[in-house]
């Protein structure tokens, strides 16, 4: 088998006395739909900022193309943050800048495309997410749900070749739920990207994953394929996905 | 850039209040190197210096004209009744003049600028902090330090030394009012009485000042927000906090500085 793309090794991160990663490793290879599981609190969205260096962590490593990108120099962070989208949990949109100039951000700085380009970039990214109408409003104007689709358009906007989302469907209704899992899919078909992607969303998970780990109090306690995971023994696992399997 | 973390509790007890002090400390240093490592940093944030200039100008504007007619008219009524004691309101002009230059036309626009401005920094970085916004720019391989800290504290040092001169301005205008209502005096001669009492020895030192104020103001403001954390509480605990540190700072530097001034120029005294 190839060498994987993201690779993380015994990674530990605690806050002062509260430990939160405990030695975490996974592979994650060029394509992956990788999915985390865990309940609230486990230290998801640690592991991904840790992954994008928002984080330091306190032991391990994380490689990426087999580069350890732990206390790389600042222009290496930069050169590498530029082919990576992170959609965080809280959308993190820029209050003071419309939507377009929120997704022209990115774009503009980064990047040497004409206004054009970027323009058609922008109507085209957003009609993806749904929001093509929305293009001119301020974040405040948002829904909940609408802020997670623009600050979705905002990270893929740039077609980066790792994608880290912090639930992307959470606060979302179904049907949107459903759409966002199914463009997750397609960005990953065709520009070849490879994602993590942390969520509770079970439905999503399905359409999205070829693989999953659940965390547990800093701790990986499963690893499979979602039917592994969801005709699993282990009482904690059962007890995560009973809602849904009851539903079934 | 590593900066050490502020614990704040309301129960804090004094040991952690001046622990509290040295940390502060020892953070606004090293924001402070990192301010000018990062100042001539390519590319430079024109569009947005520009920007916050435009801003700051308007924001204080209003309230800086109405402080600096004031100020002029009420010294100079003041001085009138003390001058008369010593038979000198043959100085009024030139006295008033040389207080407002001198003193308290820089001082009380820094400490009106920082009451205004320090607060309203303090509170949109912090509050782009903790909403993430920061670390969004991060990720997306852009300098927010660069893009929100420099150019704001660019944009104070360069507009407060104008806002200065333009208080100072008005100040005297008031003045002039203020005399003219109790004595009768040509404007030409308040003018040239003004003008041959003041030298480049009063207005120099006192510009320079304003351009340390302007810095305090918006360095301690973008200190204070780019370090908050704690959701919504911690950006009302910027914006206060950084009022009160920018006022304190602008009144210590005032000090030495007019301490500095006359210790090396005698002859400006
Ligand atoms: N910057 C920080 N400083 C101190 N503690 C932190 C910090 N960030 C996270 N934690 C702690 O780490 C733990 C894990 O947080 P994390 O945000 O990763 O949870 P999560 O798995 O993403 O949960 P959720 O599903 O609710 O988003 C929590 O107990 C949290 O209090
Ligand atoms: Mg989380």
């Amino acid at each position: 088998m190839s060498k994987p793309l993201i690779e993380i090794v015994d990674l530990k991160k605690s806050f002062e006395n509260l430990t939160v990663l405990n030695g975490i490793s996974i592979d994650v290879f060029e394509g992956d739909n990788f999915v985390v599981f865990g309940q609230s609190g486990t230290g998801k969205s640690v592991l991904l900022k840790c992954i994008v260096g928002l984080l330091q962590p306190d032991g391990g490593d994380i490689l990426v193309n087999g580069e350890s990108i732990i206390n790389l120099s600042s222009d290496k962070l930069s050169e590498f943050r530029k082919s990576l989208g992170f959609l965080f949990q809280g959308a993190a949109l820029y209050d003071s800048m419309s939507v377009r100039e929120n997704l022209e951000f990115p774009l503009k700085r980064n990047f040497d495309f004409t206004q054009d380009e970027i323009d058609q970039k922008v109507i085209s990214t957003l009609s993806m997410v749904g929001l093509e109408e929305s293009v001119d409003k301020m974040p405040s104007e948002l829904s909940g749900g609408m802020r997670k689709r623009i600050g979705l358009a905002r990270s893929i906007i740039t077609e980066p070749k790792i994608m880290l989302y912090d639930e992307p469907t959470t606060g979302l209704d179904p049907i949107t739920s459903k759409e966002i899992s199914v463009l997750i899919l397609e960005l990953q078909k065709k520009l070849n990207m490879t994602s993590i992607v942390v969520t509770h969303d079970l439905l999503c998970a399905e359409i999205i994953a070829n693989k999953a780990i659940v965390l547990h109090n800093g701790d990986i306690i499963e690893e499979g394929t979602i039917d592994e995971l969801t005709s699993s023994d282990n009482k904690l696992l059962r007890n995560f996905f009973s809602s849904e399997i009851i539903k079934e | 850039m590593d900066i050490p973390k502020i614990k704040y509790r309301r129960d804090a007890a004094f040991v952690e209040k001046l622990n509290n002090f040295f940390t502060n400390i020892s953070g606004l240093t090293i924001f402070n190197i990192e301010f000018f490592k990062q100042l001539f940093s390519l590319p430079i944030e024109i569009e947005q210096i520009k920007k916050h200039m435009n801003e700051l100008g308007v924001k204080t504007f209003s309230i800086v004209s109405i402080m600096g007619i004031i100020l002029g008219f009420v010294l100079a009524l003041q001085s009138h009744p003390v001058l008369e004691r010593f038979g000198a309101t043959d100085f009024l002009p030139a006295t008033v003049a040389l207080t407002i230059i001198r003193e308290l036309g820089p001082i009380l626009t820094a400490l009106i600028f920082a009451g205004r401005v320090s607060s309203g920094i303090g509170a949109e970085i912090s509050s782009m902090r903790v909403t993430e916004q920061i670390d969004a720019m991060e990720v997306s391989a852009i300098n927010p330090f660069k893009y929100l800290v420099v150019s704001r504290v660019v944009a104070t040092t360069l507009i407060l030394p104008i806002l200065s001169i333009y208080v100072i301005m008005l100040s005297l205008l008031g003045a002039f009012v203020a005399v003219i209502m109790t004595d009768n005096m040509s404007f030409i001669y308040f003018k040239n009485a003004v003008v041959s009492s003041i030298t480049f020895g009063d207005l120099i030192p006192a510009l320079v000042k304003t351009v340390f104020f302007g810095y305090i103001v918006g360095i301690v403001g973008a200190y204070k927000g780019y370090t908050a954390d704690g959701g919504t509480e911690g950006v009302g605990r910027a914006s206060t906090t950084a009022v009160v540190m920018a006022s304190l700072l602008i009144l210590i530097v005032d000090m030495i500085m007019v301490k500095l001034t006359i210790w090396l120029w005698p002859t400006l005294g």
